[in-house]
């Protein structure tokens, strides 16, 4: 164990590749993660720009629709399980030891595997593209009995969505157990980072309901081939049963990948507005209270399935209510700004793009929470933009953010400053250009998830594409600003930022292999 | 190892015990879920299911103040070569009386089948109302070759029925019990 | 600077300015919910704008404190930061008055939910059943029922030919409906989940297997309203419209005198013996709508999922098994039971059509007699 003896912190990494296949190291193991996010981001994108290009006119160009369905959905579990989770898991590893004052994370082999198992899942999900009957193409939601229409490739979906809930189980606890048990002397919890709070929080969440959604996915295994009937209306199943219990898990999920990201952005503006973040207690409270609320309004997600009027009701009422605490963060974010003394950084352009742009996710969220204007907008692209708004322009712009704000730590270099803030011009332009219109067009009756559309949409769809394909391209940009970065650059000092505070800048940049060896006094 | 060490060595598996007790829980949890499911929609009629056996008969006073329209819809789910309807489409009943209708099936194969067919009532909430002392829907119907059979249905709503509830349908769907066994 | 700012500026209020700009001319670009033409529409409509509104104003006001904050509250403009990071007063205000306004938002919703909900009192009941990927429409009273799939034809979605003006959203049998009449619609689905939406009509219900849901619409106007399928249920999912004509009284009950003679005169036409090009020229159509989704239109299907009936064992062999599958489908394939969807007439056309169509060429006619024989 890397705690163990003081001769251990004199040796550096392994060399070659057994250095990364081997690493128990909780930077080196953050890296792969966040480089394997990167990866399933570009591959995830890639099956997007499929899809905008099939829905770039009206009839059918490039693909057929079973093909156009498969990459609906794999878009989907990709940038769900394969770049957004791992990324935030990434950044758990890389900073929460270095914020709470720890040498590495608690179960050091355990994280070597909950990453290694990652690489396998998705080549085993990615191979199902070249299989008969094809890629999974029934949705990420994986409704029966669709679902139960997937060819060969169902038992390679179920098992790979095991082994990436074995993945995220194994991650969470590992941050637990740091969290819990490794702070430094004086870290009390009321004193930790708020990106660390929110990992635990998000960690909990994890352990939670990763259970469920492997549960569930077990039972449509055991439908299709052990013959029970779970979700078999024939045999006394229901199918709406799988909805409840997918859901269940889902809305949490939903959160999962979304807490993180407000962590990070509490992390950043304080530092750019130059003054402590406002409302520390309120954050963390809110945090919790959304964390709460995820667990009973799973429902909003079928309010057209058919429940009984209170039932629709309850389940109003509550996704209202998470507009309460989200606003609190919203307006604590805004007052940290307020007489701050801020500049604009790369790190701060995304966390204010974040804070805008969420917020609009979140305006479309509350109007999706009202059930009966929800019946007209469910299963639109107005959900469409909605939770891209909610996922692309909120997580993936927060990890976005976390990199140029990290990034100095972890190279040592500095970032170009002109190419980023470029980056961040580029991708807020195309992003809005990409997601804007697909509010109009499910307003204006599109339903999600088709290949082809009537002619009348064919206006905002070639607004979105082309804005998806300038979007796609930007990120490009980012690949080369993080090699660029990796290779080179004006050295970064300690604190790198001005108005930085926290135990991982006052480690050296980029910080030693093994990061707190006595553990620092926290005041 | 220093004293510090051990201590947190116990600390992490201690808090490792219980995160890996909350998983299982919540794994066990999912498939508890399935019967309580059942019993959360038994009291709610939250599917619209009525009750899988016989109600038992029960003397009640008969509300010839109320009428409640009751409708019939008969399907047959996919690949079920069957034909399948109700012999009255519409009822007009009295909550509290007994009632009896019929459904017509027929195999139009040349081969013995066996289905199933599945009850659903909307609004859902009359479901739990809906007390049948005899079903087709009961156990599994088996039809020879060709086979035509009238099912009766003996029913009666409940009078605890909600006062806003006028219209009740219940439909059948019929299900291809080999198919599942195949 | 001021170039980085107003485009900050736009991106935030883009959506606002673009609904704000041009109210008059929301309906004809698209943009917005159509207001439709049942009570339900506009309530959800009214709704709609209504928490359209009070996001706007909260973003204006949220937004504005924070672009006043990111221009003036600069490092570069001398700001000094405060030291302020907190007021209990203020944390509690800002939790209290989102809360007031979400009641205040929840009374119109509960209402609204509630009249919708409330399916009693119909004057009518259609049942609507969602097949992989066509609807069924039955009126249980009239005894009228008829299976409604794209009209589109294949050369359109394949740009061969320019795209007609209803595109995808073109039926060959639309659900008729009467205006002002409270229609029930019973909801429910023979394979997988689909959902059953017209925009103008306000209402999006799941139809499920097994399971029957009800929804109602009242039209107030007469005239053509079109939706799609809501929920991904395969393939085709994209290509299963739903078409809604409303008629007036009159109108409607001439069309149900339609219906029924129609069916009567089909089931006459059953009766006698038809000619090789009828059933080739029927069959043709009938293929289209019912079958080229999965076995294709040059019947080669496609490898590892439909089967080809091009030159197939079925198509090519004997005539009563041919029969017997169209009619009664193949358990444990996706071969669906078409018995109950098509007439004796329409199933006699497409089995002479399949074994006469891309080289099969078996010569052999298939009258509707021995459909109905078959039965």
């Amino acid at each position: 164990m890397s705690t163990e003896t003081t001769h251990d912190d004199h040796h550096g990494p392994a060399r070659g590749l057994s250095r990364w296949v081997f690493t128990t190291n909780h930077k080196d193991i953050g890296t792969l993660y966040l480089l394997f996010s990167l990866l399933m981001f570009i591959v995830g994108g890639a099956m997007a720009m499929v899809i905008r290009a099939e829905l770039f006119q009206p009839g059918l160009q490039f693909v057929e629709p079973q093909f156009f369905n498969s990459m609906t959905t794999m878009h989907a579990l990709i940038m769900i399980f394969g770049a957004v989770m791992p990324g935030f898991v990434g950044l758990a590893n890389w900073l929460v030891p270095m914020m709470i004052g720890a040498p590495d994370m608690a179960l050091p082999r355990m994280n070597n595997w909950s990453f290694w198992i990652l690489p396998f899942a998705f080549t085993m999900l990615l191979s199902t593209l070249f299989m008969d009957g094809g890629a999974p193409a029934g949705g990420w939601t994986m409704y029966p009995p669709l679902v139960m229409q997937t060819g060969n490739a169902f038992p390679f979906l179920i098992f790979s969505v095991h082994l990436m809930g074995i993945s995220s189980i194994m991650g969470a606890i590992n941050i637990v157990v740091t969290i819990v048990n490794m702070r430094a002397p004086g870290m009390t919890l009321m004193k930790m980072p708020l990106f660390v709070w929110t990992w635990l929080i998000t960690a909990y969440l994890l352990i939670a309901v990763m259970p469920v959604l492997a549960g569930s996915v077990t039972m449509l295994l055991t439908d299709r081939y052990f013959g029970t009937s779970f979700f078999d209306a024939a045999g006394g199943g229901d199918p709406v049963m799988f909805q409840h219990i997918f859901w269940f898990f889902g809305h949490p999920e939903v959160y999962i990948m979304i807490l993180p990201a407000f962590g990070i952005v509490s992390q950043i503006i304080p530092t750019f507005a130059r003054k402590r973040l406002f409302g520390y207690s309120s954050m963390v409270y809110a945090t919790s209270s959304i964390a709460f609320l995820s667990f009973i309004v799973w429902a909003h997600h079928m309010f057209t399935v058919g429940m009984p009027l209170t039932g629709e009701l309850f389940f109003m009422y509550a996704t209202m209510m998470i507009a309460v605490p989200t606003g609190v963060k919203v307006f604590n974010w805004v007052s940290t700004m307020w007489k701050g003394s801020m500049t604009f950084e790369t790190p701060m352009l995304f966390a204010v793009g974040f804070v805008v742009m969420f917020t609009i996710g979140g305006f479309s969220g509350l109007m999706l929470a009202i059930t009966p204007v929800d019946f007209q907008y469910h299963d639109t692209y107005f959900v469409v933009a909605h939770f891209h708004y909610v996922l692309v322009t909120g997580a993936v712009f927060s990890l976005m953010a976390a990199a140029y704000y990290w990034m100095p730590k972890w190279t040592g270099n500095m970032y170009d400053e002109k190419l980023g803030k470029l980056h961040f011009w580029l991708s807020t332009i195309f992003v809005n250009v990409l997601f804007f219109p697909q509010h109009f067009l499910g307003l204006a009756g599109m339903p999600r998830r088709i290949p082809d559309y009537s002619t009348q949409f064919t206006e905002f769809n070639q607004i979105s594409s082309i804005g998806g394909f300038a979007f796609g391209l930007t990120q490009l940009l980012f690949v080369y600003i993080v090699y660029k970065t990796i290779k080179g650059g004006e050295k970064a000092t300690d604190r790198v930022w001005e108005g930085a505070e926290g135990l991982e800048w006052t480690l050296s940049s980029p910080p030693p292999y093994h990061s707190f060896t006595t553990a620092p006094e926290v005041k | 190892m220093s004293g510090r060490e051990v201590d947190l060595q116990a600390a992490n598996r201690r808090t490792i015990r219980r995160l890996l007790w909350v998983v299982a829980g919540m794994f066990g949890f999912v498939f508890a879920l399935v019967p309580l499911y059942d019993v959360f929609c038994d009291i709610t009629g939250l599917n619209g299911k009525t009750a899988d056996g016989p109600a038992e008969a029960v003397m009640v006073e008969p509300d010839l103040s109320r009428t409640v329209t009751v409708e019939f819809v008969a399907s047959v789910n996919e690949n079920m070569p069957w034909d399948f309807r109700p012999t009255r489409v519409r009822m007009q009943v009295h909550p509290g009386k007994m009632y009896r209708t019929s459904f017509v099936a027929r195999n139009r194969t040349g081969q013995t089948m066996v289905g199933q067919a599945i009850p659903s009532v909307t609004p859902g909430l009359a479901a739990t109302h809906f007390r049948k002392t005899e079903c087709f829907c009961f156990t599994e119907q088996k039809f020879e070759p060709g086979e035509e059979r009238d099912m009766p249905l003996l029913f009666m709503v409940d009078p605890a029925l909600p006062e806003e509830i006028e219209e009740v349908t219940l439909a059948y769907t019929f299900f291809d019990k080999n198919k599942l066994l195949n | 600077m001021l170039v980085t700012r107003l485009k900050r500026l736009l991106t935030a209020s883009g959506g606002a300015a673009l609904l704000l700009g041009a109210p008059g001319a929301l309906a004809e670009y698209g943009l917005n919910l159509p207001r439709g033409v049942t009570p339900i529409s506009q309530e959800a409509y009214d709704m709609h704008m209504l928490i359209f509104w009070v996001c706007v104003g909260i973003a204006v006001l949220v937004f504005g404190v924070m672009f006043y904050s990111i221009v003036s509250h600069r490092k570069s403009k001398g700001a000094v930061a405060a030291q302020f990071h907190e007021s209990t007063t203020v944390e509690i205000l800002w939790t209290i008055v989102p809360f007031l306004i979400l009641v205040g938002m929840a009374v119109p919703a509960t209402k609204a939910l509630v009249s919708m909900e409330d399916t009693s009192n119909s004057d009518l009941s259609i049942k609507v059943t969602g097949y992989q990927w066509k609807w069924g429409y039955e009126y249980i009273d009239d005894d009228i029922s008829f299976i409604s799939s794209l009209a589109t034809p294949h050369d359109q979605i394949y740009n061969e030919n320019p795209k007609g003006e209803h595109y995808l959203l073109e039926v060959d049998n639309p659900l008729v409906v009467p205006v002002n009449k409270k229609v029930r619609l019973l909801v429910t689905a023979s394979d997988v989940i689909h959902s059953w939406w017209v925009p103008q009509l306000g209402m999006k219900k799941d139809a499920i297997p097994g399971f029957i849901n009800s929804m109602w619409i009242r039209v107030e106007k007469e005239g053509v309203y079109r939706g799609q399928c809501a929920e991904l249920c395969g393939k085709d999912h994209g290509f299963m419209p739903i078409v809604v004509v409303a008629k007036n009284e009159a109108d409607y009950a001439q069309w149900v005198a339609e219906q029924k003679s129609a069916a009567s005169a089909d089931a006459a036409a059953a009766e006698r013996e038809w000619s090789m090009d009828e059933l080739m020229a029927r069959g043709e159509k009938v293929y289209a709508t019912s079958c080229a989704a999965c076995h294709q239109a040059n019947g080669e299907g496609i490898p590892g999922a439909f089967p080809a009936l091009k030159g197939s064992a079925i198509a090519t062999g004997p005539v009563d098994k041919h029969i017997d599958v169209i009619l009664n489908g193949r358990s444990g394939t996706a071969m669906a039971a078409f018995g109950a969807q098509l007439s004796d007439i329409d199933i006699a056309a497409v089995a002479t059509y399949e074994r006469n169509a891309w080289g099969n060429d078996t010569g052999d006619l298939v009258q509707p007699s021995a459909v109905k024989a078959a039965r």
